[in-house]
């Protein structure tokens, strides 16, 4: 309950504040309506732009997870359905690429001057997009299962596989693992953790030829079918929601899982006990390698083409109070590692800190990367399900993305 | 009746076929010609929290002139039809050649993506279909014979199945059959064995489907069949009864022959529906092991922001074309029989 009243208090504070601060937003005019993805501290973000806008300007939000399939369509209508996404390093280039997004240069000299230079986005010198927060995936563990097991904190995959072997044979978990293995979307992006973490390159250089078809990606293959085999056999099926609730039920004693779900593990639901011993950690290496499995994420927002500048305007200027909001983010500390200045990481921001301090590589922003994520995610299943070999899931998903990139016109 | 009265009679259902169905099929049939142009790319600077990075990235402008001045983009033919992620003749043949037993060749056959669906859809029409109406017909003598006060509640709750938006059905039955869920729990004690998963295997997972589609359809072959049997003459049962027929001599004798084309027509729309079988994949998040036509054309329509509408509007022109190969037999049947009737 902790968080939810955080939020309620948040949002009636800001509320409050918002009445007062509307002069201070300056929002007179235009109507606004977002798109984001839907998580607890995309819900505080959008909540203190609303706040902001006050009643200056007709504001509406849409939350939901099937943002990526939804953002293509609504914003190339003319005008676009919403006036900004919420979106990050995946959804940019896709956009800007079709000329759906808009540069915002004069509003960021216009109303941006408390933004910190690192939240621009820039493409070719424009800035593109905004940023507010930052996440990654990393390992969560049970302290008091380790502990009593004598297992030490998991550095590297080879320990959380050794560290699940243990915690099964003591016979205290059935299934100590869990990741979010859904095929689809979920599975693929462990495979680009993983391969980026064996320190794989997707493409041939320079070009979008592809290059998952080697020994790394073998082996990146081979170590997510291990760990799957430590994960409840319903792993393909289950997403980041689906093994949060498999943590709470107590049925797991380590994970990867979003930065940004550590608020929901950690808050006053559920048994005390779990939540007490649910503790984070830096994301795992693989394969001997000092790069972590795991990919570095912006969470941002762009504003649509096709759409009047007033919208743009009320859009930009409520979206950039939030993003630049110290409030929020002392108050909020708990749900997100902001890109504000002036927040403080505390103790959940540690996961995404250890990983950028490692060197973890971002999320590949080129444009037809999701092509080959969407490849990946319908492909390598029948590997997973032992039903072919890692050479022919790895020849298949080439094979799937060619067919892809040639109709879009990259191959 | 006049040709004329027929035309007027007619015509606003011949517009709105028009409009609604024969046009946007052509549109997708030309759509799946195409594929887009050529991206020009260039090397562009990102910078985001992370740093900076130098990567390759479309020249956004020459492409944007390029769809100006051809707005559906290059013409590939039927090329999108045969490549690896449809109909694969290049990679069938190579199989062919190179495979040394059927056995070989079957498992390259069906690793192919629109193999892998065909197979499952058809598996999904054959078991489903023939049993939808048998349960449906028995279902329908069995309320018919049901005294005149129950029949009403009966009825209705014989229906929900149907009433319940076929999402939300797959939903309630995907978490009840979960490891941890009642079914799914329930099952796994009853076979002792802690790792048997409804989802996790490829067989289980089709029979789940299969058995929640006959669910879900069963009741529209109920409501036909029940009001089919309404219309049933007294006077040849009556006769059969004299006779000395017994309950099931009637049924197999007068009863089955007068309902023989309200089961054909209810063939028919199952067949259709079932070929188009997608929202239980959904609902039961069981695109690892089940992959339909419709499946097929979502997932070309989400690669995160990217949409690939050549290669799903081809899947779905092959879609039409699979149906009518179906239905052509029953087709072809109802209008021999409409012919010798005449």
């Amino acid at each position: 309950m902790k968080i939810f009243s955080k939020i309620t208090l948040t949002s009636i504070l800001m509320f409050i504040l918002g009445h007062t601060t509307y002069a201070a937003c300056g929002i007179t005019s235009g109507s606004i309506n977002i798109l984001a993805n839907d998580f607890p501290a995309l819900r505080t973000y959008t909540d203190t732009a609303k706040a902001c806008a006050g009643s200056g300007a007709d504001f509406k939000v849409n939350h939901t997870s099937e943002h990526n399939n939804l953002a293509m369509a609504a914003l190339s209508a003319n005008p676009a359905e919403y006036s900004a996404r919420i979106g990050a390093n995946s959804s940019i280039v896709p956009l800007m690429n079709e000329g759906l997004i808009r540069p915002m240069d004069d509003l960021v000299a216009k109303y941006g001057k408390d933004l910190q230079k690192s939240q621009l986005i820039t493409i070719d010198g424009k800035v593109m997009a905004v940023a507010f927060m930052a996440n990654t995936q990393h390992l969560y563990y049970r302290e008091d299962i380790l502990n009593e097991l004598g297992i030490p904190v998991p550095k590297t995959y080879e320990e959380v596989l050794a560290a699940a072997g243990k915690m099964r044979s003591s016979g205290k978990l059935l299934n100590p693992y869990a990741a979010a293995y859904k095929a689809g979307w979920n599975l693929a992006e462990e495979f680009v953790n993983m391969y980026l973490g064996y320190g794989g390159e997707f493409f041939k250089s320079g070009s979008a030829e592809p290059n998952i078809n080697n020994r790394k990606g073998v082996k990146t293959l081979r170590m997510l079918k291990k760990l799957a085999g430590y994960s409840n056999p319903d792993f393909l099926t289950h997403d980041s929601e689906a093994i949060k609730v498999e943590w709470e039920a107590g049925k797991v004693g380590i994970m990867t899982l979003w930065a940004s779900r550590s608020g929901t593990l950690l808050d006053d639901e559920g048994d005390p006990a779990i939540t007490a011993a649910t503790k984070l950690a830096a994301p795992a290496t693989v394969g001997g390698g000092s790069i972590p499995a795991a990919t570095l994420w912006w969470d941002g927002f762009m504003l649509a083409k096709n759409r009047s500048d007033k919208d743009a305007k009320a859009s930009f200027q409520a979206l950039v109070h939030a993003a630049t909001s110290k409030t929020m983010a002392n108050d909020a500390s708990d749900q997100a590692v902001w890109l504000v200045e002036g927040f403080k990481p505390g103790p959940k921001s540690l996961g995404v800190l250890a990983a950028a301090k490692m060197g973890a590589n971002p999320y590949p922003m080129l444009p037809h990367m999701s092509l080959m994520h969407g490849a990946l995610g319908s492909e390598i299943v029948d590997f997973l399900k032992g039903k072919e070999s890692a050479q022919q899931a790895l020849a298949d998903t080439e094979a799937a993305y060619r067919g892809k990139a040639k109709e879009k016109g990259f191959l | 009746m006049k040709h004329k009265t027929f035309f007027w009679f007619m015509l606003p259902t011949c517009v709105a076929m028009v409009l609604f169905i024969a046009i946007p099929i052509v549109s997708i049939f030309i759509q799946s010609l195409f594929i887009e142009h050529q991206k020009p790319s260039i090397e562009i600077e990102i910078c985001d929290p992370f740093g900076c990075k130098k990567e390759i990235g479309v020249d956004v402008e020459a492409y944007a002139a390029l769809n100006k001045e051809k707005p559906l983009g290059r013409f590939n033919g039927f090329k999108t039809y045969i490549d690896r992620n449809h109909l694969a003749f290049e990679e069938l043949n190579e199989g062919w050649r190179n495979s040394k037993t059927v056995s070989e060749f079957s498992s390259i056959f069906f690793n192919l993506p629109f193999y892998k669906a065909l197979i499952f859809t058809l598996t999904y029409t054959l078991f489903v279909t023939p049993s939808v109406i048998c349960l449906g017909f028995i279902i329908a003598l069995c309320i018919n014979a049901l005294s005149q006060k129950i029949k009403g509640p009966i009825i209705f709750v014989t229906i929900l199945p149907m009433i319940v938006t076929p999402l939300m059905g797959s939903l309630v039955l995907f978490w009840m059959i979960d490891a941890e869920g009642i079914i799914g729990s329930t099952i796994q004690d009853l076979f002792n064995d802690p790792y048997l998963s409804l989802k996790a295997s490829t067989k289980l997972t089709w029979i789940t489907l299969i058995t929640y589609g006959i669910w879900h359809h069963s009741p529209f072959a109920f409501i036909v069949f029940y009001s089919a049997l309404q219309t049933v003459p007294q006077d040849p049962i009556e006769a059969a009864i004299i006779d000395g027929a017994d309950r099931w001599q009637r049924i197999r004798h007068v009863v089955i022959p007068h309902l023989y084309p309200v089961a054909v027509f209810i063939a028919l729309i199952s067949m259709m529906d079932n070929i188009r079988v997608f929202e239980p994949i959904l609902g039961f998040s069981a695109e690892a092991s089940a992959q339909s036509f419709s499946w097929l054309i979502y997932n070309d329509l989400r690669n995160i922001e990217v949409m690939n509408f050549g290669s799903a509007a081809s899947t779905s022109i092959l879609t039409i074309i699979m149906v009518g190969i179906l239905l052509t037999p029953v087709l072809v049947k109802t209008w021999r029989e409409f012919g010798e009737s005449r």
